[in-house]
């Protein structure tokens, strides 16, 4: 018996183990769509095929799945672009399927023909066009080995019509995965012992976690590892949820919008262990000045990332778990003794650093953004998964709910995606259906992907939409007031819809609230309803992100409030 | 920090596209290609690319690593001056008249050029040796007024396969 290009292209997907797919239909990928008709696997139809490419990450996030998206060949497949460059900046693993033009036709300008591979090859892993139906299946597998190994990311094949649609005996089909998938190196174990004296000898210590803490997996053995050797932990914004942000020798997040107590700790201690991050500039402040005092580990998974924006004493190319595992061993093997006294006077300073600045805000009569976090932490006891877009609400939102738990804050951290929250509510939500999923949005971020609500309707997915309402594109507006003499231009949106009737127009949930007395209440109803709600908080127009770090200025700079800027 | 000039010899898996990734990698990282050669081996579905580009010192650790994600780059190697045999190709074409002809035959036997082809008075004269060698060559023959040339740009392999490389 002979099977099409779609029925090999489904059978393939089945044997990987997809049951979920994010997509949009469209002329070249009807025959597979027809295939998928017939087939079990789960489809989320979408309203925008950017929503598709965020819905797959925010399953993929959650879930630790290779998130999938099918969509058809030139403006399907360019609309992905944006979701794509987000997976990839963040080390997300997908495979996104696009339709094209038959292969005669590739080159000829044909309708809905867009050269998706050449757009994407900066923004992918890897990509793949499947020229003969012989490859196909072996393609996929390869597809999804890439994209979830090493240091993880997006991975586009390209599926050209013909090839969907021809033939191929049945026992030639279905490839089985490729064995060079890799583990990981295991990493130097000289260095691991070295890096392991200089952490129990050391001082002053930190460490700091980036995202590979959570794509790695290894947020339990760092909570091991941090219990033994009594580090505290700072983190960038993709490493929040690696370590608990109720535990005691937890500093928060650092960099420009970090707490001040682990900018200060940074900047002072004798050592730094960091954990899966680049140090992006957003992290670093003015490289010159980052942990200057201090020797630096890094242990990351890609040897391109090491040594890339900050030189470090201690380079350990590695998993983030296998290197933790290691690490525990050696300690349980060899009995370190800690400097107790000196780590106390470290622990005891950064206490008051703490006390100091800590996470603060005042309220006024008018709904404080940072209250409504709050009172959703409270309500939700911590135990939601919480999506942001980029912005105020991602600051804001990484500030004040402590996350406790890997895998339950979904940001676009590296892109900083506008519209990227409430498309991965809605994968996070298919990954997790009893949990509660909260998008915090803005005004402006909120309406650039608005049109998921219909799939959230659709499918009676509950994501709960927080939409931190102030008029104004917000944290352009704050670098407005600072740095360009609040001449606020276009920052102001004027105009955006009536959410509460637009949520109902979806048929969600619509609720408004303007003072701060009405956060709990419309919190408490929106997150029991069964439907999807939309909560409109009328916030503190100008209410700004503090602490703040200028760009270009060193982290010990950093800004606690707008009083220090007068 | 002064550049200098680096050959970068990898493999890679010879399909389409392979070319414009590792391309994308120089252009991303803000690097010029001086030359660069692509030639399938005795398994047609490797290729080698070898690639010259000027820059400063971190350069081969920054590109290497970053050749090294593509998933189409199977080995990646830089190769010294010392511990390798570079060389290039040259055609050079030049108008012989009664003036110069004398010189050009002398420079020819002196630097073991070949010429291959005459027609009319103009020729094309070939040249293989390294870098050193083809730059010589063609400052000599620059007064004389190249009117065209084509380089292949250069070729390397290491010396000994498993050997130590102390510069690396």
């Amino acid at each position: 018996m002979k099977l099409t290009g779609a029925q090999i292209l489904i059978k393939t997907l089945k044997a990987e183990g997809v049951d979920t797919i994010f997509g949009y239909p469209g002329g070249s990928v009807l025959d597979i769509y027809d295939e998928l008709y017939r087939s079990d696997i789960n489809h989320i139809l979408v309203r925008h095929e950017q929503g598709a490419a965020h819905a797959a990450d925010g399953y993929a996030r959650t879930s630790g799945k290779v998130g999938v998206c099918l969509v058809t060949s030139g403006p399907g497949a360019t609309n992905t672009v944006t979701g794509i460059a987000t997976a990839y900046a963040d080390s997300i693993p997908m495979v996104i399927l696009t339709g094209q033009v038959p292969t005669p036709f590739i080159g000829s300008d044909a309708f809905q023909e867009a050269d998706i591979m050449g757009i994407t090859r900066p923004c992918t892993k890897h990509n793949f066009l499947v020229r003969k139906i012989e490859d196909l299946s072996k393609t996929i597998r390869e597809a999804f080995s890439i994209a979830r190994s090493g240091r993880p990311g997006p991975v586009l094949v390209d599926l050209p019509k013909d090839v969907i649609q021809a033939q191929l005996e049945e026992d030639k089909t279905i490839a089985a995965k490729p064995k060079s998938e890799d583990g990981g190196k295991s990493p130097d174990r000289e260095a691991l012992k070295q890096a392991l004296e200089m952490i129990v000898k050391s001082k002053k210590p930190v460490i700091l976690t980036g995202g590979g803490i959570i794509l790695g997996n290894a947020s339990e053995d760092l909570q091991k590892f941090v219990k033994k050797v009594k580090v505290p932990v700072a983190s960038t914004l993709m490493g929040i949820g690696g370590f608990p942000g109720t535990d005691p020798l937890w500093l928060g997040m650092t960099g420009m919008h970090g707490t001040y107590y682990a900018n200060m700790a940074i900047s002072n201690c004798d050592l730094l262990i960091t954990l899966g991050t680049r140090f992006s500039d957003r992290i670093t402040g003015k490289i010159a000045n980052f942990a200057s005092k201090a020797n630096l580990i890094q242990i990351d998974i890609d040897a391109a990332s090491i040594n890339k924006n900050v030189l470090v004493d201690i380079p350990i190319e590695s998993d983030c778990k296998t290197a933790l595992v290691h690490l525990n061993k050696l300690l349980d093997e060899n009995g370190f003794a800690i400097p107790g006294e000196e780590r106390e006077k470290w622990i005891d300073q950064l206490g008051q650093w703490k006390a100091h600045a800590p996470l603060s805000y005042c309220n006024s009569e008018k709904i404080k953004p940072q209250c409504v976090i709050e009172t959703l932490y409270n309500l939700t006891e911590g135990e939601a998964i919480i999506t942001t877009e980029v912005g105020q609400n991602q600051m804001w939102a990484a500030q004040f709910y402590h996350f406790d738990h890997p895998n339950t804050f979904l940001s676009p951290g590296g892109l900083g995606t506008m519209g990227y929250g409430l498309p991965a509510a809605i994968g996070a939500q298919i990954a997790f259906p009893e949990k509660t999923v909260v998008d915090i949005a803005g005004d402006g971020s909120i309406q650039m992907n608005i049109q998921e609500l219909a799939t959230a309707v659709n499918y009676k997915l509950p994501v709960k939409i927080v939409i931190l309402y102030n008029g104004y594109l917000g944290m352009l507006r704050k670098w407005q007031e600072l740095f360009y003499g609040k001449r606020y231009s276009h920052s102001y949106i004027r105009n955006s819809p009536d959410f509460v009737k637009l949520a109902e127009a979806y048929g969600a949930l619509g609720l408004r609230a303007t003072r701060p007395e009405e956060i709990e209440p419309t919190l408490k109803k929106g997150l029991e309803s069964p439907l999807p709600a939309v909560m409109d908080f009328h916030v503190e127009p100008e209410e700004n992100v503090f602490p703040m770090v200028k760009p270009g200025t060193p982290l010990v700079e950093t800004i606690i409030n707008s009083e220090e800027l007068r | 920090m002064e550049d200098e000039i680096h050959v970068i010899s990898m493999l890679v898996r010879n399909r389409s596209g392979v070319l414009s990734r590792v391309a994308g990698v120089f252009g991303r990282l803000g690097y010029n290609i001086e030359s660069l050669c692509v030639a399938e081996m005795t398994n047609p579905k490797i290729s080698r690319i070898t690639l010259v580009s000027r820059a400063n010192a971190d350069f081969t650790e920054k590109i290497k690593k970053q050749l090294d994600r593509l998933v189409d780059v199977v080995e990646v190697t830089e190769l010294t001056q010392r511990h390798s045999i570079q060389k290039e190709m040259m055609l050079l074409g030049i108008y012989m008249n009664s003036e110069n002809r004398e010189e050009i035959m002398q420079a020819i036997a002196m630097f073991g050029c070949k010429i291959v082809s005459i027609r009319q008075n103009y020729c094309i004269i070939e040249n293989v040796g390294n870098r050193g060698e083809t730059e010589t060559i063609l400052a000599y023959f620059e007064p004389m007024g190249i009117e065209e040339l084509a380089r292949t740009g250069m070729i390397a392999l290491q010396q000994h396969k498993n050997g130590n490389d102390d510069e690396q």
